[in-house]
């Protein structure tokens, strides 16, 4: 750990209750958006088979939809466990670029609160918290970390929440209602607003092509391979930076 | 049926791997730059993974075999369609969700 405390930092690293505040009010419109998917993954997790329990805890510990919806998905089709976990982990790469950019606003914060953050990193809690940071460049670090908290704390309490009313309506739903075809048209939903541009559209294309044309292989492997040649599509398109160069 | 130690099996991985994707750069590397190639890559992340997911379920028979359902083309169309138009995912989810429902009412 190579980094510098300075001392005001230091002192001003207790999350604030304003900070925290103004996150909770900041997550009131985003709670529309993450309350279908929450109703959904829970009536889906029971239609596919797993309890109340499971359905709950796979919300509680795992927290990120797409990813959830992903594993399973595979588990209804029976692929191994580890192919499962695999794809979930594949879904939530992303992750790893939010963590990276949101780490730069939170030098010298100390490792309990990194701890505990990293548990309510969304695409919610992060796509918010660096839009504040923007706006407010000047504001202290607890306020900060509160917003981030605020945001995050309310998003995933909705999230466990609506998975559970979604979990006791799937109970309700009889089996072989063809509710399978709700997992494609909510990763359609949550990948068609991103498809902009060249890059980004090969990618897609390359990918599904691939996963489709593969998808006799074996143990749902054809799916992480399809993925990996269209992130290699997209990353081999020139950016606009290079192209006028 | 799946059995319940394979479910627990995958909450658990997927729970500690998630966990280790989001604390990575907050906590085991903080303050190390995360390289640019890196970034732009993971930038392609979902729109890679979502697609190769979403494909064969939509040409899928159901059965493992692949097949052109016009119902099941037609309503992943449609939210395709919605999304990129409005760029909103609650829209895209509303028109697909809608169209799923209107097929399966008039029980073509």
């Amino acid at each position: 750990m190579d980094q510098r405390p300075d001392q005001t930092a230091m002192q001003a690293a207790t999350v604030t209750r304003h900070g925290f505040g103004a996150g909770l009010l900041a997550a009131l419109p985003v709670l529309l958006a993450v309350a279908p998917f929450g109703l959904i993954f829970g009536i889906l997790a029971v239609e596919a088979g797993l309890e109340i329990t499971q359905t709950m805890a796979m919300s509680s510990v795992v927290i990120a939809g797409a990813s959830q919806l992903a594993a399973l998905q595979l588990l209804t089709e029976h692929a191994p466990a580890l192919i499962a976990i695999l794809t979930g982990a594949v879904v939530n790469l992303r992750m790893a670029m939010y963590s990276a950019s949101i780490a730069v606003h939170w030098q010298s914060t100390p490792m309990h609160w990194r701890m505990l953050a990293a548990i309510v990193l969304t695409d919610q809690s992060y796509a918010l918290s660096i839009q504040r940071y923007r706006r407010h460049p000047g504001e202290s670090l607890g306020d900060r970390l509160g917003f981030f908290f605020g945001v995050g704390s309310l998003t995933c309490c909705v999230w466990i929440l609506a998975t559970y009313l979604g979990a006791t309506l799937g109970n309700r739903i009889p089996p072989g209602w063809g509710l399978d075809f709700v997992v494609p048209i909510t990763f359609i939903a949550i990948v068609a607003p991103m498809l902009r541009g060249r890059a980004n559209l090969l990618a897609a294309a390359v990918a599904a092509t691939l996963a489709v044309l593969l998808s006799g292989l074996p143990y749902g492997m054809g799916l992480l391979v399809a993925a990996a040649a269209g992130i290699e599509a997209g990353f081999l398109v020139p950016t606009a930076k290079e192209h006028n160069q | 049926m799946i059995p319940d130690w394979k479910i627990w099996t995958v909450i658990a991985g997927l729970a500690v791997v998630t966990y280790l994707i989001r604390f990575s750069f907050i906590g085991l590397l903080a303050g190390r730059r995360i390289p640019a190639g890196m970034t732009r890559a993971l930038g392609f992340v979902p729109v890679a993974v979502l697609p190769a997911l979403i494909a064969p379920i939509v040409l899928s028979a159901g059965d493992g075999s692949l097949s052109a359902d016009p119902q099941r083309i037609i309503t992943a169309m449609i939210a395709l369609a919605a999304g990129a138009a409005t760029r909103n995912v609650l829209a895209a989810l509303v028109a697909g969700m809608a169209t799923f429902l209107a097929f399966g009412a008039t029980g073509l």
